[in-house]
């Protein structure tokens, strides 16, 4: 080892030297600057470091030759006294049954040995070539010493010009030198082995011949590989193993678990959970494919001159679509699945389902194309909806309402879960909400602004949010195959989420004419927020405690974990964004678009997409091919990152500028490349939806292979009942 | 927990709980808000054509990317010279049984406020030709371009307004652009769109968060010099455009402009404070009174008349503050 070390060390410095040597040469050639002093004088020292470099090679040489004599000196003395013992102990299974072999046979035969004057006469004439060498290096070192010649640059360059070919022979000889080194050590050895062969030829006792025997047992020794299964062929008796794998070729994509089927799921729920699910996918498709053209408009705003197509009309088109098609008909469609199975019992009425379905279809198509005909309720957000079309809306969630609480009504379990207590909820405060707003008789002035803040921010934390907490409280344990963490944190998180969240609505309009007194409610209930959400993060955290493994093995887990982080941060974000002085900076700037896109998109809607991996292939038996699932989640969360973080760090830059008085337009130049990376942002985000939706088409109507074993089993029933 | 197990009073809790706080924080303060905030005494009533406007203003979604409010911070004294009031929002009602009331407060502003648009830039030309295509008077403008509020008339007829656009933004249809009734009607909106002064008597509300170079500024400290480039991009590019040249045949050159050389400035400020219509024959529309609609002080318009006077090639004699605050008072109407 320690002579290794040297080895590449002295290679290391040799090289060291060589490059140095070189590089004088190049700045004589390229660069005519002058390193130090004067240039002549520069080049001197050059040159005399150059000399030193190559002095040392020689030291080392001469050290290295040295060695080599004192080694041959050595092998001579040493030929009496080795340790051949040494060897015996170290001898391997092989070795010791050739032994054993050998001295059975007690057939000794003596080599005699020579050599060593071989080595010797090698030893001399490298030591002579290297003299030789040696003194022809000395010879051209001599050359600068001359006075009279080394004023002149032509000289130097000369030296410099010679010292590059034999910088190369001292180079080579040392690869000599070592080559030559490391050939008489192994002759060395040679010599020793042979000696050892001799020695190991005399005939050996019997104690001797015991211990070696018991030596290469020992070493012979192997486990039988069934220490722990026995001898017995396996058997699984209680069905426990299936989908085993035999496929062995090297995975693509990780092996993720497969999602075991459940038992007893009534077909018709599964239609009408499947068709919830596949509209939403449709309105996801449709929403995001306007936002990603909206967010193209920022770049190119001259992209189209249609007055349907544009930015104005099609943003609410955007927010509404992926609102109300989009991530509430996925969260009532997983909503419809928990419910009945919580309660331990059937669904109250399909009909009220499918009507609801329905009408939440018929409010985002009509909707939309008022929208984009230019009829819309006066423009505050997600309130553009005129009643009419709302009131379809309204009427699905009268519906469905109803509908939960019959099943939760007639339930066979004496409590309600928790999930239930969430998505009931959400229904009940997005239908009050709801009438508040849109009830046509009032709402004058500023009570319209008042309204507004409160709509809209109930719309998003009281129906958006709380649904999906309450998905959340079901199928993540489900997921992680244990309990929640804590029942009564659930329970905290749902109170404290009512009487905090309903007060915030109106730091949206922070600042504005509406009461100040009002505004600070809403901050204050905004720090409150900290509370429900806290408390809710930490259950869904803890529960994955101790079952942090099987992220790295489920393709679902990985959608509520980034959904409970941006849960955490998003929501947080909120409160700080709440504050009158962040207020300042923040308000009216795109800080709020990727605030909101950071809630609704990276908590409700990977939510829902966990939601929707969790439940389909237990209704289908069919799972997404898992490398387009990897696809839809990679895509969309480094989409949702380009998109957002640009977009905060240019939006709080924006909103400086303008505490600055910059001209306006200047801002908006300045938000020109944030708004870019919006656009590519976008572009991946809305990628991954086309993966969840051939996903989607995957975990639906896959095609359909003959399975083999079922087909077989068939004919075999058939041929039973003709026999019969 | 009994209260608990039981569906009906859990879901009846939750719902009185939350539809107490709705009363307390949206449904009472709303109420209050709207019978106890009466419209400003001196505000005007929009004309039938501004109403129209406005719901042209609503159709389109305009609410999206620009604000109408001024906040009471420093910062948006920008966009008016008070902020906004409720009084100013309490004329407002439901548009019609089926559309709810459109303050149009905002939440988004990615194009400028438009509580004061009114007095930031009346002039209907400008208008309807940043309608029309914004990126003609504003380059850099993100703005969607409102082509379908024109049409293209051959021969336009004596009463139609005709929109002089550049050949480049044509694309090679053929004809004038005309202005259609709703392109009118919401040029009239947004000239409607002007702050109304308090009563007297009536404590103006403070802007809170001032600067502080402002404060310093207001301590007697030396007041630091202004920048004339920045306040004109603020107050006067959208016309006379970055490059000083103005649009062909819309709005006039300020390069080479024989009043902006003029070692005199008194017609200069003459116009910055009351107008110009003398033009007109040569189709450039009246300047309106830039100066005293945004409230400039003497310094603010001696900095821009000083950028205008030593750029884009122009070298004429620098005025001084001092100088304009005399001007100012001389030329008052």
């Amino acid at each position: 080892m320690k002579k290794k070390w040297q080895v590449q060390v002295s290679y290391a410095l040799l090289l060291t030297a060589g490059l140095i040597s070189f590089s004088p040469l190049f700045a004589q050639t390229s660069e005519k600057r002058a390193y130090y002093f004067t240039h002549l004088n520069g080049l001197l020292l050059l040159l005399f470091v150059l000399i030193f470099f190559v002095l040392a090679a020689v030291l080392y040489l001469k050290f290295k030759t040295r060695e080599m004599i004192k080694m041959n000196r050595k092998l001579k003395q040493r030929n009496a006294g080795i340790n051949f013992e040494k060897y015996v102990d170290d001898l391997n299974s092989k070795q010791i049954e050739m032994y054993l072999n050998y001295n059975k046979e007690s057939n000794s035969t003596n080599a005699g040995s020579s050599g060593g004057t071989n080595a010797l006469i090698k030893t001399i004439a490298v030591i002579l070539l290297l003299s030789l060498n040696a003194g022809r290096l000395f010879a051209q070192e001599t050359v600068p010493n001359k006075d009279s010649l080394l004023g002149e640059t032509g000289i130097i360059i000369t030296i410099a010009l010679l010292l590059i070919p034999i910088t190369a022979i001292i180079v080579f000889m040392i690869f000599r030198v070592l080559k030559l080194i490391n050939k008489n050590r192994n002759r060395m050895n040679l010599d020793e082995a042979e000696k050892l062969a001799e020695y190991l030829s005399a005939p050996l006792d019997e104690t001797a011949r015991e211990t070696l025997r018991h030596r290469k047992e020992a070493l012979d020794f192997q486990l039988s590989h069934s220490e722990l299964s026995g001898s017995l062929p396996p058997q699984d008796a209680k069905g426990l193993i299936s989908s085993v794998s035999t496929d062995s070729a090297l995975p693509v994509v990780e092996q993720k678990k497969r999602a075991v089927k459940r038992p007893n799921i009534d077909p018709e729920l599964s239609r009408l959970v499947i068709w919830s699910i596949g509209c939403a996918t449709f309105w996801l498709l449709f929403g995001t494919t306007v936002g990603e053209y909206l967010g193209i408009k920022f770049v190119a705003p001259d992209a189209d001159h249609l007055s349907w197509l544009s930015f104005g009309r099609l943003r609410p088109v955007h927010t509404n679509a992926v609102f109300w098609g989009w991530a509430s008909l996925g969260m009532l469609g997983l909503a419809y699945y928990i419910v009945p199975r919580v309660s331990n019992n059937k669904l109250a009425s399909f009909k009220m389902g499918w009507y609801s379905l329905y009408l939440v279809n018929a409010a985002v198509l009509l909707g939309s194309v008022c929208l984009m005909a230019g009829i819309n309720n006066g423009g505050g957000e997600y309130r553009e909806y005129i009643w009419p079309v709302m009131l379809l809306f309204g009427i699905a969630l009268i519906l469905t309402l109803i509908n939960f609480i019959k099943t939760i009504a007639r339930r066979t379990t004496k409590e309600i879960y928790i999930s239930n207590w969430y998505i009931v909820a959400a229904l009940i405060f997005g239908l009050v909400i709801s009438v508040v707003a849109y009830i046509p008789w009032w709402q004058d002035g500023l009570g319209e602004t008042i309204i507004q803040g409160y709509y809209m921010h109930q719309g998003v934390g009281m129906w958006f949010m709380m649904m999906t907490l309450g998905l959340v409280y079901y199928y993540l344990p489900q997921q992680l195959n244990r309990p929640i963490y804590s029942y009564s944190l659930g329970i905290l998180a749902y109170w404290t989420q009512i009487l905090f969240y309903t007060l915030i609505g109106t730091h949206h309009f922070v600042f504005s004419s509406i009461p100040w007194w009002l505004q600070t409610v809403a901050i204050v209930g905004s720090v409150g927020m900290v509370i429900p959400v806290v408390a809710g993060s930490t259950n869904f955290i803890m529960t994955f405690k101790g079952g942090w493994h099987k992220i790295s093995d489920s393709y679902t887990l990985p959608f509520y974990l980034v959904g409970i982080i941006f849960y955490f941060t998003g929501s947080l974000q909120g409160t700080a964004e709440a504050f009158r002085s962040t207020n300042l900076m923040w308000h009216f700037t795109d800080f709020t678009v990727a605030h909101s896109h950071l809630t609704m998109y990276g908590i409700i809607s990977f939510f829902i997409w966990a939601g929707c991996y969790t439940v389909i292939p237990r209704l289908t038996g069919r799972e997404a091919p898992q490398i387009t699932v990897g696809a839809h989640f990679w895509f969309a969360l480094i989409g949702l990152l380009f998109y957002t973080v640009p977009l905060m760090y240019g939006s709080t830059m924006k909103g400086l500028m303008w505490m600055e008085g910059k001209p306006f337009i200047e801002t908006v130049v300045f938000s020109a490349p944030y708004w870019l990376w919006r656009a590519v942002g976008g572009s991946l985000m809305w990628l991954s939806h086309l993966f969840f939706a051939y996903n989607i088409y995957k975990m639906l109507s896959g095609r359909n292979i003959v399975d083999v074993k079922e087909a077989a089993f068939e004919k075999l029933a058939r041929k039973t009942e003709d026999t019969i | 927990m009994e209260f608990f197990d039981n569906h009906k009073k859990l879901f009846g809790a939750t719902f009185l709980l939350f539809i107490g706080l709705t009363i307390l924080v949206a449904i009472l303060p709303a109420f209050h808000n709207q019978k106890n905030n009466a419209p400003l005494p001196n505000a005007p009533v929009l004309s039938d054509d501004a109403v129209q406007g406005k719901a042209v203003y609503i159709a389109n979604g305009c609410v999206a990317c620009h604000t109408q409010q001024v906040r009471n911070v420093d910062m948006d004294k920008t966009w008016g010279s008070r902020p906004s009031i409720a009084a100013d929002y309490a004329a407002i009602h439901r548009t019609d049984v089926w559309r709810n009331t459109a303050t149009l407060m905002g939440t988004e502003r990615t194009g400028p406020d438009l509580t004061s648009i009114g007095t930031r830039q009346p002039s209907l030309e400008w208008n309807l030709v940043h309608l029309y295509n914004p990126r003609i008077v504003v380059k850099q403008s993100v703005m969607p371009a409102y082509p379908w509020l024109f049409t293209f008339k051959e021969q336009p007829a004596a009463n139609d307004v005709v929109v002089n656009v550049p050949d480049e933004y044509l694309k090679g249809k053929k004809g004038k652009v005309v202005a259609t009734r709703h392109a009118l009607q919401l040029v009239a909106y947004l000239q409607s769109l002007k702050q109304t002064p308090l009563p007297d008597g009536r404590p103006v509300p403070e802007f809170l968060y001032k600067s502080e170079v402002k404060k310093a500024a207001a301590a007697g400290a030396e007041t630091p010099g202004l920048d004339g480039a920045a306040l004109y991009a603020t107050n006067c590019q959208s016309c006379h455009q970055a490059n000083g040249e103005g649009l062909k045949g819309a709005f006039p050159s300020l390069k080479d402009s024989k009043i902006v050389l003029d070692d005199n400035p008194e017609t200069m400020v003459s116009i910055i404070m009351n107008g110009y219509n003398a033009r007109e024959k040569e189709g450039y529309p009246p300047m309106p009174a830039v100066g005293t609609d945004n409230k400039l002080s003497a310094e603010e318009i001696a900095a821009i008349m000083n950028h205008e006077k030593t750029s884009w090639g122009n070298s004429a004699k620098q005025v001084t503050p001092e100088q304009i605050k005399t001007i100012i008072e001389a030329v008052k109407k």
